[in-house]
């Protein structure tokens, strides 16, 4: 007896859960109709990606954004996933994730949405205030140990990165410490500090004089300062500026990317549309980032 | 009547086994999950290239020694601040403090113990860590030893409470049997009361430590995370990365199966080794002393 009471007992848990389970997932289904947009990647496009969602969810109610964060890496594997309708990238698509992503049948269709400058920041205390692509390489590999070394202070370079899973810092390693060469293998030096957001290198770099640090431009506050830039020896030193990154003489420079599985179709595509209008664009500018058009 | 409560009886008794094994069950599973997960690492990464000095993944370098060598540093860094304070606290509690002050003292210690982390990462990246760059004349404030003082100041609670139980333990007719024969309160205290809750203490210090060492949001915060192999001393003054701090910051990124992946839950099952080699060894210590305790007492 004991026990049929049990097992009925334990009969109606069940079904009683299996019920629940079943009508929230129908509840889902039902709020969720094809109006809804799931956006996610690069930490440097979040901020811009959530002030056009806001936008452009004021202006067409019936559709809802959503907007997160986590790298260009983590959007790019959510779209292979198939959990995301657009991947936020700071960075072009790898081919191995554009293989992964056609072994589980989904096709990733590029986007450039906005253009994105990356500026290399010291402390207002530090006297330097231009510096080559060769020798910021030198200082971020390990070659150049001291300020002195670059016309600065006698103090120590104390060397801040990106995290290695955020696009800036794959972005940064590719064009700057291998000066955009393939063969080119130099690394960070190992005494680098890798902070999981730029926000510590912010604070970082604003307390600390040795420091040096880079950040996608927008980002960069009006207490830091900027270096300027040139290519090579002797070339000219340009500001990062929305100007010197449209004429493209500003060398560290790069688009930014949304991807989406196969070419956008209704509210998908009127979205990415509307990215590329004046009014969005303004929204880039107001930003620090770089219009496209 | 019978019946029901015989019912009622049969469900409660039921539900509590039920639920002291499930403890062992999920023990299990995690430990088979880590393993599963972490063991193809040692066929897929070299062994020259998972004992190497380079941490970085993204061009497939899985030297690990650094990591390890990073944690071990903030957790020994952290007990060094944790253990002192947090056992003097105790006592000043449980054998000091007048009444009033003791119920003061003992719910602040408490709330302490109730910070998140990420709060204490917070302060450690906005005031400990500028300040402590210019009172030691540093390179940079995001060193080991920021990591090892907040992490000191989050494993002091822990300490604390489970010490101050310890000493609150002991039967007063120790203390004052000591009195009787003329000991100081510092004689007392060192002598008698410590020795006899040894083995509590010991717990404290061993909770303490396991909450130091598998810490991840402060120290990704404030150590500065570069992968450098900490050899000396001095290192203690420089930035490290953790293991804990390691597996945060790139779990998220990392592609599923991939020998990355593989890698970072071997640092998880080193991690859980190292706390089970803690755990083991301090259980031993407190068998053993206990023996001699009651020997003593005896």
């Amino acid at each position: 007896m004991k026990r049929v009471i049990s097992i009925i007992f334990l009969a109606t848990f069940l079904s009683l859960l299996l019920m629940s389970c079943g009508s929230s997932s129908a509840n889902t289904a039902s709020d969720s109709p094809a109006q809804y947009i799931e956006n996610k990647g690069s930490d440097t496009i979040v901020n811009l990606a959530l002030a056009w969602a806001e936008k452009y969810q004021t202006d067409n109610p019936e559709v809802r954004i959503s907007v997160t964060g986590g790298g260009s890496g983590t959007g790019i594997a959510a779209l292979i996933n198939g959990t995301v309708d657009i991947a936020n990238a700071s960075r072009k698509i790898k081919d191995e994730e554009v293989a992964e992503a056609q072994s589980k049948g989904i096709t990733p269709v590029e986007h450039i949405i906005a253009r994105d400058a990356i500026a290399v920041i010291v402390n207002p205390e530090n006297p330097v205030r231009k510096l080559t692509l060769q020798q910021i390489a030198d200082i971020y590999s390990g070659k150049i140990t001291n300020w002195a070394g670059v016309g600065g202070e006698d103090r120590p370079i104390v060397k801040l990165s990106r995290e290695t899973n955020s696009g800036t810092h794959v972005y940064f390693l590719e064009t700057v410490l291998r000066l955009g060469e393939k063969e080119n293998k130099t690394l960070f030096s190992t005494d680098t500090l890798l902070l999981p957001s730029s926000e510590g290198i912010i604070s970082e770099v604003r307390t600390n004089p040795n420091a040096i640090g880079y950040d996608g431009l927008g980002y960069v506050p009006d207490d830091l300062v900027m270096i300027a830039i040139a290519e090579e020896a002797g070339g000219n030193y340009v500001l990062p500026s929305i100007a010197t990154v449209n004429d493209k003489s500003y060398p560290i420079a790069r688009d930014l990317y949304m991807y989406t599985n196969g070419e956008a179709t209704g509210i998908l595509k009127e979205y990415l549309d509307w990215l590329l209008n004046t009014e969005a664009q303004q929204i880039v500018a107001e930003l620090g980032f770089v219009p496209v058009k | 009547m019978e019946k029901s409560l015989n019912w009622r009886e049969f469900v409660i008794t039921r539900a509590i086994k039920a639920s002291g094994y499930s403890a062992i069950v999920f023990v299990l599973l995690i430990f088979f999950f880590l393993m599963r997960e972490g063991l193809p690492a040692i066929g897929e990464v070299e062994a020259g290239n998972l004992f190497s000095l380079r941490w970085y993944p993204i061009e497939e370098m899985f030297g690990i020694l650094p990591l390890i060598s990073g944690s071990i540093i903030v957790t020994i860094g952290a007990a060094l601040i944790a253990v002192p304070f947090g056992i003097g606290t105790a006592v000043y509690i449980s054998e000091i403090a007048p009444r009033w002050m003791r119920e003061i003292l003992k719910p602040l210690v408490e709330l302490l113990g109730g910070l998140p982390s990420v709060v204490l990462g917070f302060l450690g990246i906005l005031v400990v860590s500028p300040n402590l760059r210019i009172l030691l004349d540093l390179p940079t404030g995001l060193t080991a030893f920021t990591g090892s003082l907040l992490l000191g100041g989050i494993a002091v609670p822990t300490v604390v409470s489970v010490a101050e139980d310890a000493l609150d333990a002991v039967p007063r007719a120790y203390r004052e049997g000591a009195w009787a024969l003329g000991a100081t309160k510092w004689q007392t205290i060192w002598r008698v009361t410590l020795p006899a809750a040894k083995s509590g203490v010991l717990t404290a210090i061993m909770l303490g430590v396991g909450r130091a060492i598998g810490e991840t949001m402060t120290v990704m915060m404030v150590t500065g995370n570069a992968p450098v192999l900490a050899t000396r001393l001095g290192s203690l003054f420089s930035p490290v990365r953790t293991m804990t701090a390691t597996i945060a910051a790139e779990m998220g990124e990392v592609a599923n199966g991939s020998v990355h992946y593989h890698t970072l839950f071997l640092i998880g099952i080193i991690l859980f080794l190292i706390s089970l080699t803690v755990n083991v060894l301090a259980s031993s210590v407190v068998f053993r002393t206990k023996k001699r305790a009651e020997r003593i007492l005896s």
